[in-house]
């Protein structure tokens, strides 16, 4: 455990060091980040606007109080190493990766919390700039507040684990942009971006609540919201648990498969 | 004419090239489906839940995303591809080639790379623009010439804009994250500039010119298009397409080359 320790302390750090030599483009990341959720918080406000003021039990402060949430839940769990495998099976660098004692996905996963702690000076700033444009109204309780910080760690496992099971998809085919694309589609109307869940007509709902989209974006601020009873907010993380369970498993099965078939030419 | 037989050339090479690659076709077609149906997917979702958004209707919003992915295409097929070669040119000194060539340099470095794949997306949007005119009443000759001229302003804003951001090449060196700025505010434009509060509205029309390319010409077959309005489309595309070709050539007196 000690070992663990000591290699995510030395991961992070140096993660960390890369990161402030970025800080241009990470506000580039920050615009992309904040974009996508501003447009559906006015799109929702509108319609809310033409139908007499609410849709659903949200007015337009309730979808800013859900969208500026979502905004920063989405950028916390969110990941790019799908992006990134195929550049490094192209430039060789992964050969490298596998010749570590370590497996690569700790320095995947270190790096990828280096870049969400170095964010959050620029996130939540931006977030709160947006919240005195468009004053959000939320009825917080106290238990699902407290309970919020497990639900966003639970959720930002589920989506990593998947998410870089799905980064292994570049073993098998080069058209690993065309396989991302479709990810990033079924997420964006499945884990609460494109409407919150309870917007969606009920098939799509039955579809969110039966696949584990929902469990990387949307729960955690559904619970932050008080949108969901104390009975759900327990089975809503013991789905997360369970997603985590069967993401694990599948990588676990996946990975040496996936490394067997991995060839690297040097020179 | 020149002009239009050195597009054409390019055009022909750019063909030449990708029709080796002929399975990304197959891909762009995915790519861009998946991409569209996302879009309409969006909107009908919203349109579930309301009969108008901001005083658009259905139809309305359908043609305004037609024109969305028509403009979005034309950047892909030709601006984007040829400016992005053009920045990495500077970088690497061989505009060189491009400046001895017996061509306005402007008109060589921003048609040089043509994706004949992207032409995909300019089919979709067309498609989806003729299907949301279906579902709107009769277009009056007035309205459709609006229109024409409106996305023709649109078109040369956008390309005024994105040659000036490539320009800053001569300056700065690495400038391909900018365009990243600009793909995100992009998105903004799948839905009418006038549902966003007022100072981003002014973003994306001043700082990006989301709301000239994209809604001014779909308000133009909404009907709902002011001469004014018209007005002022066109002379912000004339004041960015004369501000460009300034600053480009300001931009060339700077640039030192890199030959031996």
């Amino acid at each position: 455990m000690s070992f663990l320790r000591d290699l995510y302390a030395a991961l992070i750090r140096i993660a960390l060091l890369v990161e402030m030599q970025y800080r241009a483009s990470n506000l580039i990341w920050l615009i992309g980040m904040v974009v996508e959720p501003l447009i559906y918080l006015v799109v929702w406000s509108a319609a809310a606007n033409a139908q007499g003021g609410t849709l659903g039990g949200f007015g337009p402060h309730e979808f800013a109080a859900y969208y500026l949430v979502l905004a920063a839940v989405n950028q916390i769990t969110s990941g790019w190493h799908m992006w990134e495998f195929q550049f490094r099976i192209e430039q060789g660098q992964f050969a490298f990766l596998l010749l570590r004692p370590v497996h690569p996905i700790h320095g995947d996963l270190a790096e990828n919390l280096a870049h969400k702690l170095a964010m959050q000076v620029a996130l939540l700033p931006a977030l709160g700039a947006l919240a005195l444009a468009f004053r959000p109204h939320a009825e917080l309780h106290a238990w699902s507040t407290a309970l919020f910080p497990l639900a966003l760690g639970l959720a930002f496992a589920v989506r990593f684990v998947f998410e870089w099971t799905l980064a292994l998809a570049c073993f098998w085919t080069t058209r690993i942009m065309a396989v991302n694309q479709a990810w990033f589609a079924v997420l964006f109307f499945l884990s609460g971006r494109v409407a919150p869940l309870a917007l969606l007509p009920a098939w799509l709902r039955a579809l969110a609540d039966a696949l584990p989209f929902r469990f990387m974006v949307s729960f955690p601020v559904e619970l932050l919201l008080g949108r969901v009873s104390q009975a759900e907010a327990l089975s809503g993380l013991a789905l997360q648990l369970g997603w985590i369970g069967a993401g694990s498993l599948m990588l676990w099965w996946l990975w040496p498969r996936a490394v067997a078939r991995f060839s690297s030419v040097g020179n | 004419m020149q002009a239009l037989r050195v597009f054409w050339v390019f055009a022909k090479l750019g063909f030449q090239n990708e029709a080796a690659y002929r399975a990304n076709f197959w891909i762009q077609i995915f790519e861009s489906v998946l991409n569209i149906a996302s879009a309409v997917g969006a909107i009908s979702l919203v349109f579930a839940r309301t009969d108008s958004l901001a005083g658009w209707r259905p139809a309305e919003l359908v043609a305004l995303l037609g024109v969305y992915f028509t403009v979005y295409g034309a950047i892909q097929v030709v601006i984007a591809p040829s400016l992005t070669k053009f920045m990495e040119d500077v970088r690497a000194g061989s505009l060189d080639f491009v400046l001895t060539k017996p061509v306005d340099a402007q008109l060589l470095a921003s048609t040089s790379e043509i994706r004949v794949w992207k032409l995909v997306d300019l089919a979709f949007g067309l498609a989806i623009l003729w299907y949301g005119l279906s579902g709107l009443e009769r277009i009056t000759p007035r309205e459709a010439a609006g229109f024409a001229l409106a996305l023709v302003a649109g078109a040369a804003t956008v390309y005024g804009f994105w040659m000036i951001l490539a320009t800053c090449a001569f300056w700065f060196v690495r400038l391909d994250n900018v365009m990243q700025i600009f793909w995100s505010m992009y998105q903004a434009g799948r839905w009418p500039v006038g549902i966003y509060p007022r100072w981003l509205g002014v973003i994306l029309t001043a700082l990006v010119p989301v709301a000239i390319a994209v809604t001014v010409p779909a308000e133009a077959l909404a009907g709902r298009l002011t001469p004014q309005a018209l007005l002022l489309a066109c002379a912000v595309a004339v004041a960015t397409l004369t501000a460009s070709r300034w600053f480009w050539k300001r931009g060339l007196r700077r640039y030192a080359g890199a030959s031996a």
